[in-house]
């Protein structure tokens, strides 16, 4: 009813307008991923389809040739875990602290968040190499230490996820209440907040894992294998590997978002902004 | 010794006592500092991690264009982005960010039209949100590889035209590896970001304001172009700008796709910073990056502001 009013005063397009417009852009989006989706069907230049390049990822014989790939996706997991135990033990306690405790650092926090927006990083792996150099030299060079840098490109991403559920729940109220009957900080922390945080925490981890694999240029730049600088390289032996791996993590990180969006309004409380 | 921890205890106690006693509190100063200091040496890891891992990397980014690689001071990098070779980079990434980001605004703004009165927990919408961030964060090397398959040499569409058609997109050489071939692919991941940072505001529009133009007798096409459109500007102007800096700083499909050469800047500090040559210059991409820098912060600094005015209408 209310549809069919909005529609006739204009506040609305009507459903062939609606229809004209989604089918023709989404047409147009779906066309590269179907010719991702037709090339690793591909038999070869000559033409003709053939199963070979899917059923070859299973085949024992061809593993050495995606041994770098693997490694690269083994490094992209263990990055994407660092990043999150970065955002969940370094950031998540410090927005609690300060919404609770610094009200006019807020905004000095939002902003902090925001700035690796400005800075990106091609401009960040500038100076992120030095900031390695050193870094190298006390914790080793193991791929897992590029984390930390991952940690500051997810930062206006988590950031967002955690302070639309912050500001949706009256946290200072809830803490106090929990103190006034009894409770210590650690308990308060554990029973009150952060089950109250927890789409605010899923979300942000999810986002973290999809940015981090996904993430290429300061793995690339700083001489490190994740699973996009595999793929690339794969890409030049291999393409048909190469892009049926890429459909499948195209796939995966679509699957997680869609789970991010689930979580996000099952309260009705849409955690992006 | 067995009195002295007793204090400790104490305050132990009185810390799980309620905070609403603040005479109390601040009857106990001692206890108080050293709370407060609690307070602040929780921020402690934050701030560490953010400076080490943020603040110093921008720093030296933008610094080191200052120096030569032996320390002394030098503003040879600085007078090198005036370089014609460096300004056709930086104006070629001008263009390109310009043309994807209005286009990219243009269909994605349609797009948030069509979605208009769609249930936000639909279906439709929550397919339509993933997607867009997965194309608008995730792209990168996928873009460039569907791009090849799609209108590569051999490219799914290339084909297709050549066979049905006898048009040949290539007849005048292959553009998709050189700075037109990044067009497509940028418009590809410009359109799912305008979706998501431009639907907040189309959402934004009150049913109210609609109604109360066709009340006093406006038309359609009044209340887009009198009500909405005044209301929506500064949101769509400020999406646009975001829009050029995604497309500004965006490097992985640019990579992916020109392996050769360095076309536009993202491409140029690469190359700075593996051959650490550019015009026979050390440490150019310091300077290549304190240009870019400068564009960004001109760019969203104008994206926060147009988006401070847009929040007013979102209550």
């Amino acid at each position: 009813m209310s549809r069919s009013i909005a529609t006739r005063i204009g506040a609305e397009p009507g459903k062939a307008t609606r229809s004209v417009i989604l089918i023709i852009v989404g047409l147009v989006f779906v066309v590269p991923i179907a010719a991702m989706l037709e090339f690793t069907f591909r038999a070869g230049l000559a033409g003709g389809y053939t199963f070979a390049h899917w059923t070859g990822i299973f085949d024992p014989a061809q593993a050495s040739n995606y041994s770098n790939l693997l490694v690269g996706i083994g490094n992209s997991v263990v990055l994407a875990i660092v990043t999150v135990a970065i955002v969940l033990v370094v950031l998540l306690p410090t927005m609690i602290l300060v919404h609770l405790q610094f009200p006019r650092l807020r905004r000095v926090l939002e902003i902090i968040c925001i700035v690796p927006i400005t800075v990106p990083a091609i401009v960040l792996v500038v100076g992120l190499a030095p900031v390695y150099s050193v870094v190298v030299t006390i914790l080793g060079g193991d791929t897992w230490t590029l984390a930390f840098a991952y940690g500051i490109t997810v930062l206006p991403y988590a950031y967002r996820a955690i302070q639309a559920n912050l500001g949706a729940v009256d946290m200072i109220t809830l803490s106090e209440a929990g103190r006034s009957l009894g409770a210590g900080w650690l308990r308060v922390l554990w029973h009150v907040i952060l089950p109250n945080l927890r789409r605010g925490i899923i979300a942000a981890s999810f986002i973290s894992v999809a940015v981090v694999l996904g993430e290429f240029t300061i793995a690339s730049l700083l001489n490190r294998t994740n699973m996009q600088t595999a793929l690339l390289q794969l890409a030049q032996t291999d393409g048909y590997v190469a892009v049926i791996f890429a459909l499948l993590s195209l796939i995966v990180a679509f699957l997680i978002l869609l789970l991010i969006g689930r979580l996000g309004r099952t309260r009705g409380n849409r955690s992006t902004s | 010794m067995t009195v002295a921890p007793a204090p400790v205890v104490l305050n132990g106690d009185a810390e799980a006592q309620p905070r609403r006693h603040p005479l109390t509190e601040s009857a106990l100063p001692p206890r108080r500092t050293r709370k407060r200091l609690a307070k602040y040496l929780g921020l402690t890891p934050f701030a560490i991690y953010v400076l080490v891992f943020l603040a110093i990397p921008t720093l030296l980014a933008v610094s080191t264009g200052f120096f030569t690689s032996t320390g002394a001071f030098t503003m040879a990098n600085i007078v090198g982005l005036f370089d014609p070779a460096i300004l056709t980079t930086f104006f070629s990434s001008f263009w390109v960010s310009a043309v994807t980001a209005v286009v990219g605004a243009v269909v994605g703004a349609l797009v948030c039209y069509a979605l208009l009165g769609t249930k936000a927990e639909g279906a439709l919408r929550s397919t339509i949100d993933s997607a867009s961030s997965v194309l608008a964060q995730f792209g990168g090397i996928m873009l460039a590889f569907a791009f090849i398959a799609t209108i590569g040499i051999q490219g799914m569409v290339t084909l297709f035209l050549k066979n049905t058609f006898g048009i040949d997109i290539f007849a005048n050489g292959v553009w998709l590896y050189q700075v037109p071939g990044l067009l497509l692919p940028y418009i590809y991941f410009q359109v799912p970001l305008m979706i998501i940072t431009f639907m907040p505001a189309l959402e934004g529009l009150k049913p109210q304001w609609a109604e109360a133009n066709a009340t006093l007798g406006g038309t359609r096409f009044t209340y887009w172009t009198r009500v909405a459109a005044p209301v929506l500007a500064p949101s769509f102007f400020g999406s646009l700008l975001l829009l050029f800096a995604n497309a500004f700083s965006s490097y992985a499909t640019a990579a992916a796709l020109i392996s050769q050469g360095s076309q536009i800047v993202p491409l140029q500090i690469r190359t700075a910073l593996i051959s650490e040559t550019v015009l026979g210059r050390e440490n150019m991409a310091g300077a290549l990056a304190l240009g870019m820098i400068i564009v960004m912060i001109i760019v969203m600094t104008g994206y926060s502001a147009l988006q401070s005015r847009t929040a007013r209408w979102q209550k």
